[in-house]
């Protein structure tokens, strides 16, 4: 069989902001940039990002850059890398400028500038009064950034395959990446893209938990993808549950309800996050919100007939703020809830919302990997947005830095491929034998024959990693859904595929992602066993205490043998003092 | 609840057929709930979807005769035997997939980016609030295809006439007071067909997921070229 080839400068894989904030920079620097997106770009999860985007302008509240660090180490409970979190609070600012520029249609104050709301974990003068630090556009900002970037591609002409699914990453016989294996959806036809560079921007991986606030494509393919390629994956037992999901559903309420003034009560009608963190209540970390709410829950002072929920009140707002600053979460408690919040408060309980953890890079977008004593950046492969981990957020994301995160690392990894390109002109020959590896992944789901359906063990899967890697973690718990998790993947050579036609076969693709969710699943049970204290979004009833002396460091998990290993966090900043680890209250 | 829906695959040689799945409802159950369980009972059966909430615009289907997002709507408000078919008008790749390039080349067509001629200030460009109340009801379009492909104009001109979805976008840049470009995107909007096919039969509004009105957007775009034109 013959195979369709084609090559570029350089391949991105995923067309949300990462990846789409790349590709203008290349484009507009005249090379050849191909995007392969399994989804139309507009279609991307960045589209459902409501609150904004975190930059120090100082538009509403005095702020700067330093104040914006702190905020971001404290959230990260002191695990993210103070290098790279200086470089993206002072980026922010210029970013947020540029997006303005290119279209993006913010919110407005009276004088003009942009809008900016306050947002959990947000402090003036490192650690004092309450900061205004997400700019946004009504509480639909995602998909105020995302269409902008993807039409100031379509003025550049970036080259979009959309609809092709990544299958693997292939390398030249030294083992270097150059380019990936895809899949033409429509078609069912292979196509092999060669790249002097490749960028993983494929997001999240928010379906391999039952419950999440996630899109069904969020299933992180470039991470999966990573790990076959012998990368490991970096911190991944720190996955974030937002506080408020709408409850049983899952679909996102963005924390700018409570930055409005909206908050918390329980089933008395309580303000119960006065009581877990006196100062800012209901705009502490996500974390700490989180857990309080499902400790409220399961010392039965949770709300409705069964207990299960807390409930968010914002009928206090008036219905003119509401409509203003919060039309889209008030469209989507109807739609879900059945609720209209104008009038009666959202029944919300923590949703599985964002991994903290993923590829491991440098502030450029680079991935690393271990090399003798240090690390070493991998030639030509690059990583940013939700599935990098560069590492900004550490054990906890606040409120608006992913967007700033998907943003400012998008951007640096663009302008950092320009460079390398420059100085490596040429295509490396591709190895036969990785592209067979590739090509393998696709012929394994042409066996034909009975066995346990995709869909059963997708439910299987997600059913468990929502048992045994949620909120609240303990040994037991996690020793046995790390068991459950082997023995699912010892069974996945069994599971079959029923439909075996090539024109757009959803089937398949769904195949191809349950293969993706369980590499991504075990690195997640795996790193989150071993990890003894509780630190951030990872919270042990057994280890209740932050262990600065034994864990503070990152861990990487690598696929083969499902190895373990640490590496020390970065804690010198580019240009100002460490801030060194202190008990995190709000 | 008992469901019709479209079934086509390419591949099988046969004419296109109406097949009939009973699911399983629950409370709150979602169209798109409810295509996620007919496709666990046959995985041969294909449709988009992703975000499950209206914002991706993914998952646009025609039911019962009319266009409609999956996501976010409640199976309780359709009337049983549910049919679902694609979109009218488009080319079927396979059941309820259809071919949507001609709606993404006519969005392309309107230069959907904005020009701002003049040099680019250190921080941002300033806007009045009122200016950018302008921007609501035209920037928080999802690009699902409702619109276009249930407005009679498109289905008879789909080369020429640019549908409401592109007509919407060509004046939310219209409307941006950051936008230096009007005459251009008016110059190239003018004659016959690309914007005056447009007839009010206001089928777009109709569907319309996100509650907006190309209609009115298109009104506005008319009266500002016969201001430009006197």
């Amino acid at each position: 069989m013959s195979l369709n080839k084609r090559n570029f400068d350089a391949l991105i894989v995923g067309a949300g902001g990462a990846g789409l904030n790349a590709a203008i920079q290349l484009a507009n620097a005249d090379l050849r940039v191909a995007v392969v997106s399994k989804v139309f770009p507009t279609r991307s999860h960045t589209v459902a990002a409501q609150g904004g985007v975190n930059a120090a302008l100082a538009n509403v509240l005095p702020d700067n850059w330093h104040w914006h660090m702190f905020d971001t180490v404290k959230g990260s409970d002191y695990l993210g890398d103070q290098d790279a979190i200086e470089f993206m609070c002072r980026e922010a600012i210029p970013t947020v400028y540029e997006l303005e520029h290119s279209g993006v249609p913010f919110s407005r104050l009276d004088n003009g500038k942009i809008y900016q709301r306050a947002f959990g974990g947000q402090s003036q003068n490192f650690g004092g009064d309450q900061a205004a630090r997400t700019c946004a556009a009504a509480d639909r900002t995602g998909h105020a950034i995302l269409h902008t970037l993807y039409q100031q591609n379509l003025r550049a002409k970036t080259h979009f395959f959309d609809e092709f699914f990544a299958i693997d990453l292939v390398k030249d016989a030294e083992g270097v990446v150059c380019g990936a294996l895809v899949l033409e959806i429509e078609t069912g036809e292979p196509l092999l893209i060669e790249a002097k560079t490749t960028l993983l921007a494929t997001g999240g991986c928010g379906q391999v938990f039952r419950t999440t606030s996630n899109a069904h494509i969020n299933t992180g393919d470039g991470m999966a993808m990573a790990l076959r390629a012998g990368v490991p994956l970096m911190d991944m037992e720190f996955f974030q549950f937002h506080p408020t999901g709408i409850a049983g559903k899952g679909m996102l309420i963005t924390e700018g309800v409570r930055g409005e003034g909206g908050y918390l009560v329980n089933g008395r009608g309580e303000r119960f996050m006065e009581r877990y963190a006196p100062k800012a209540k209901d705009l502490a970390s996500r974390d700490v919100v989180s857990r309080s709410i499902v400790t409220e829950v399961k010392e039965g002072r949770g709300a409705g007939p069964k207990g299960d929920h807390v409930l968010l009140k914002l009928d206090h707002l008036g219905e003119s703020l509401i409509a203003k600053r919060l039309p889209g979460i008030r469209e989507s408690s109807r739609i879900f809830a059945g609720v209209d919040p104008v009038i009666e408060p959202i029944p919300v309980f923590p949703t599985a919302h964002y991994v903290m953890g993923g590829i491991p890079t440098d502030r450029f977008g680079r991935v690393m990997a271990p090399a003798g004593t240090g690390e070493d950046a991998l030639p030509g492969l690059y990583a940013a947005g939700e599935c990098a981990c560069a590492s900004v957020h550490g054990a906890n994301r606040l409120g608006g830095n992913s967007l700033l995160d998907i943003l400012v690392f998008g951007r640096l990894a663009g302008k950092n491929i320009i460079e390398y390109v420059k100085e490596n002109p040429f295509h490396r020959l591709i190895d036969p034998a990785s592209l067979d590896a590739a090509l393998s992944r696709l012929a394994r789901w042409e066996q034909r024959g009975k066995g346990p359906t995709v869909h059963e063990t997708r439910e299987r899967l997600t059913r468990c990693m929502e048992d045994h890697a949620g909120v609240f973690r303990t040994e037991e718990i996690m020793t046995e859904g790390l068991e459950k998790m082997r023995e699912i993947r010892a069974g996945m050579s069994d599971v079959r595929l029923m439909d075996h036609s090539k024109v757009f076969n959803t089937a398949r693709i769904e195949a191809l992602e349950l293969d993706n969710l369980l590499d991504v699943g075990m690195a997640i049970a795996a790193s989150a066993l071993y990890r003894q204290e509780s630190r951030g979004a990872h919270s042990r009833p057994d280890f209740p205490k932050r262990d600065d002396v034994n864990w503070m460091k990152h861990t990487l998990y690598f696929q083969e043998g499902d190895r373990l290993d640490y590496k020390p966090v970065r804690t010198k900043p580019l240009t100002v003092e460490s801030f060194p680890p202190k008990e995190r209250v709000y | 609840m008992k469901f019709r829906v479209y079934r086509y695959d390419p591949e099988l040689g046969q004419k296109p057929r109406m097949q009939e799945f009973e699911v399983e409802t629950h409370r709150g159950m979602m169209l798109r709930d409810a295509l996620m369980a007919i496709k666990a009972q046959d995985e041969t059966f294909a449709f988009r979807h992703s975000c499950g909430e209206g914002v991706c615009g993914s998952d646009g289907v025609n039911v019962n005769g009319i266009n409609m997002l999956a996501c976010v709507t409640a199976i309780a408000d359709l009337k049983e035997p549910v049919e679902v078919r694609p979109f009218p008008g488009r080319p079927v790749i396979r059941d309820l997939v259809v071919d949507m390039t001609q709606f993404y080349e006519q969005y392309k067509a309107v230069e959907p980016w904005l020009k701002h001629r003049e040099p680019i200030p250190e921080q941002e460009i300033l806007q009045s609030p009122a200016d950018r109340d302008k921007l609501d009801g035209l920037y928080e379009c999802i690009m699902c295809g409702c619109c276009s492909t249930f407005c009679p104009s498109f289905w008879w001109n789909p080369e020429k006439f640019l549908g409401p979805q592109a007509l919407l976008t060509a004046y939310r840049f219209l409307a941006d007071s950051r936008d230096q470009a009007s005459a251009e995107r008016m110059d190239f909007l003018e004659g016959p067909y690309k914007l005056f096919r447009c007839h009010s039969i206001m089928n777009c509004v109709e569907v319309c997921p996100k509650g907006l009105n190309p209609t009115k957007a298109i009104g506005h775009i008319k009266e500002m070229m016969l201001k430009d034109s006197v």
